[in-house]
């Protein structure tokens, strides 16, 4: 289902946009209209599914922002129209924007843009205050959103008390606590130092593997697009250059510009375990005994599970017959009846550095934080996907896909305490 | 050779005398009854700062000084009022407080609002702009004749010549402050669908506020400062012992009114910039800054 749509749109800012879009439609270059206005998107067209995450990629002054205040109204194209669900932007009443703005758009911002003066739980809960909920609700739903963000405890401090990954923690709580179903958000994670910024991508990722918003996320940032995006954008001097998936950026450039953008970057290092993985089926905890660590692995229907300890700390594998015979034994710690069987990876491993430990199992990778904590697992297929889509049929086949035919198939005995850990730039 | 020579004088001065006769006989009533206004405003305030026995109204003042910045503050402004009232200038001290309280109400009461339009409105701005320049620079005397000619000697002729000139900063702080209100959390609040209203009371007036209190403290000041000139116009207070001693060449009591006109100013100056530094956002701002 189509969310958001935007057909033919212009936006000009200057002395007499009218004209100067009547100029471009005629083929007129950004620059042969100079003297009539500023054109800061040119000619937009494209349309955002539901559930998706679109990401619209450019240079600074690209057109980025303002693209992106045109999808909730904050400004009017100067042309072309753009839809939201049923409304349509360009006609709909002020009051009516508003109350579209409260109940199915939110956005997160560059520079957080939270109110110094509330404490968290008052940012938090901003949308919810406008939209009138009352007090017990709001605060309930704001103290949930801020809890998935993971800043439970820090409700009654100020933002000036926060650090910057957490202040856009917050940014995304007050977005996430509106309960829209579409989430604008612009540079958002661009004014954060690269390891938070990792961290936030990744919650982002892992969020929206459970809400199922619909995103629309702005950034310079080509590594950035591609860890989020489903679909990317690439806009150039107002334009949109180019719109795919990541591969289709990378392995069919539009344009010369696209190659030059997308020329450093090689596919498999790009993606990193943490934006392919996804959740395990079967986790056991260990002081759940033989009896618990089965009716985990018949409820989800698995023949293995992850032993881990009471902080998520990953331990090994286990294996339904492995526990069977354990129980018929006698054997009441879960412990001993793991196999080392499978090599953890880091949540920065590049997808390069998956391949070999996924070789080693049939079993899905598992992944783990910097602490040993299980995040994720990827299993051997969402792997061989994300390396070669299959709706791109690209006849030199990628390397990747080479790569994990090639690997031997025998299994060697690697070891679960020493995650291959990518070390982040 | 004078101007004359060039050519024919232009009567200018003439037209505007003929214009205040005009004003005053069209909008008589308009202007008694805002004399009556001003003049029931400073009585009350005067009345409330008189009327407890004076021990009462020091108390009051220097609690409110230990109150806005604590204990140094709440001692200098009780030995200042002694020594105000040791000169004998309690009174006068009063009359003029309360020219300053009304007269900076009134101020604040017109600016703020107009300064908030200006803020959102650059049309409003580039027109309201000249207007403050020259109301600002024109000597007072200039236009004391005229308000003197229109609302007769007295309170009211003080008030309204200290209002004009002390409303500039109300405006220009105001509009200063909300323009500077970091853009993005201005757009966060129309991103979330506040309306207009909402956004102004809850973002934009919270945010500029250290600005507007820095407002609030220039037309304080200012306000005081035409304690003297609204004494020419024959307001009560430390202003008329001023041009009294003034005529008759009387040191000593120019300076022991003087003094009191200073040591007024100080405090105001001290309890107006302490209370912009207790606001909710300046608060936040100290709270990063400690850190
Ligand atoms: N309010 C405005 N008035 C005039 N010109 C503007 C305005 N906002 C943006 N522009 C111009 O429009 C163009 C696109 O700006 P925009 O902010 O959308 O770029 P961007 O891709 O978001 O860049 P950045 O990465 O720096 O945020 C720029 O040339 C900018 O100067
Ligand atoms: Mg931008």
């Amino acid at each position: 289902m189509t969310i958001l749509a935007a057909d033919g749109v212009f936006k000009v800012f200057g002395r007499r946009p009218g004209e100067a879009v009547r100029q471009l439609r005629a083929g007129a270059s950004r620059d042969d209209v100079r003297a009539l206005g500023t054109p800061a998107v040119i000619d937009a067209s494209f349309t955002v599914e539901a559930g998706e995450t679109f990401v619209v990629m450019g240079l600074s002054g690209s057109g980025k922002s303002t693209l992106l205040r045109m999808l909730n109204g904050l400004w009017r194209p100067t042309a072309g129209t753009i839809r939201l669900g049923d409304a349509d932007l360009g006609s709909i009443s002020a009051r009516d924007l508003r109350t579209l703005r409260q109940e199915r758009v939110s956005m997160v911002f560059q520079h957080f843009a939270l109110l110094p003066h509330r404490t968290i739980l008052e940012n938090a809960a901003y949308a919810l205050a406008v939209r009138g909920v009352d007090g017990a609700e709001r605060r309930r739903r704001a103290g949930e959103a801020l809890e998935m963000v993971g800043l439970g405890g820090w409700e009654d401090h100020l933002p000036a008390e926060l650090s910057g990954g957490m202040r856009q923690r917050v940014g995304l709580a007050r977005a996430l606590a509106a309960g829209t179903d579409v989430l604008l958000m612009d540079e958002a994670f661009s004014a954060l130092d690269p390891l938070i910024r990792r961290e936030m991508q990744d919650q982002l990722v892992e969020l929206q593997q459970s809400l199922g918003k619909t995103i629309v996320f702005i950034t310079h940032d080509l590594n950035e697009a591609m860890r989020l995006g489903d679909r990317i954008a690439v806009m150039r001097d107002g334009r949109i250059v180019q719109i795919g998936t990541s591969e289709q950026i990378l392995s069919e450039p539009a344009n010369d510009y696209v190659a030059q953008f997308v020329a450093d970057v090689d596919r498999t290092r790009v993606l990193t375990a943490g934006s392919v993985m996804v959740r395990p089926r079967a986790v056991v905890v260990v002081g759940a005994g033989p009896r618990g660590a089965l009716r985990e692995m018949r409820d989800a229907q698995t023949s293995a599970a992850y032993l881990v300890d009471r902080n998520r700390r990953l331990l090994g594998v286990l294996r339904d017959d492995d526990v069977l015979a354990g129980q018929r034994r006698g054997v009441e710690t879960l412990a001993e009846l793991t196999r080392d069987e499978v090599t953890a990876v880091g949540v920065d491993a590049p997808l390069a550095e998956i391949f070999a430990p996924s070789a080693e199992t049939p079993l899905p990778v598992p992944v783990v934080d910097d602490d040993g904590r299980l995040v994720g697992v990827i299993p051997r297929v969402t792997l061989l996907e994300a390396m070669a889509p299959t709706e791109s049929a690209n006849g030199d086949g990628s390397g990747g896909t080479a790569a994990a035919a090639s690997a031997p198939p025998g299994r060697t005995n690697g070891t679960l305490s020493a995650p291959a850990t990518a070390v982040p730039a | 050779m004078s101007a004359t020579e060039i050519g024919p004088r232009i009567p200018l001065g003439a037209w505007i005398e003929s214009g205040v006769d005009w004003v005053t006989d069209a909008f008589g009533v308009l202007f008694d009854l805002v004399r009556t206004i001003l003049v029931a405003s400073f009585d009350a305030a005067e009345t409330l700062l008189t009327s407890p026995p004076w021990w009462v109204v020091v108390a009051v003042l220097s609690a409110l000084a230990f109150w806005a910045k604590g204990w140094r503050l709440g001692v200098g402004a009780l030995l200042g009022f002694v020594v105000v009232l040791g000169v004998d200038q309690w009174d006068n001290a009063m009359a003029s407080l309360a020219l300053v309280l009304v007269a900076s109400f009134i101020a604040l009461a017109i600016g703020i609002p107009l300064g908030v339009w200006a803020a959102r409105d650059d049309r409003v701005s580039a027109t309201v702009r000249p207007v403050l320049d020259f109301m600002q620079t024109m000597p007072a005397f200039v236009y004391l004749i005229p308000v003197v000619v229109v609302f007769r000697a007295g309170v009211a002729p003080g008030l309204v010549a200290t209002i004009i000139f002390a409303l500039a900063p109300g405006v220009r702080f105001t509009e200063l402050g909300i323009r500077q209100v970091d853009r993005e959390v201005v757009e966060a609040g129309h991103a979330f669908g506040a309306p207009p209203g909402r956004i102004l009371r809850q973002i934009q007036m919270p945010l500029a506020m250290p600005t507007i209190m820095a407002g609030v403290n220039q037309v304080i000041m200012l306000s005081l400062s035409m304690v003297v000139i609204s004494g020419l116009a024959g307001t009560r207070g430390l202003g008329r012992e001023v041009v009294s001693a003034l005529s008759t060449i009387d040191i000593a009591l120019g300076f022991e009114a003087g003094l009191a006109v200073v040591i007024l100013a100080i405090y105001l100056d001290r309890i107006t910039s302490a209370l912009a530094s207790r606001s909710p956002v300046a608060r936040a701002l100290q709270a990063t800054a400690a850190r």
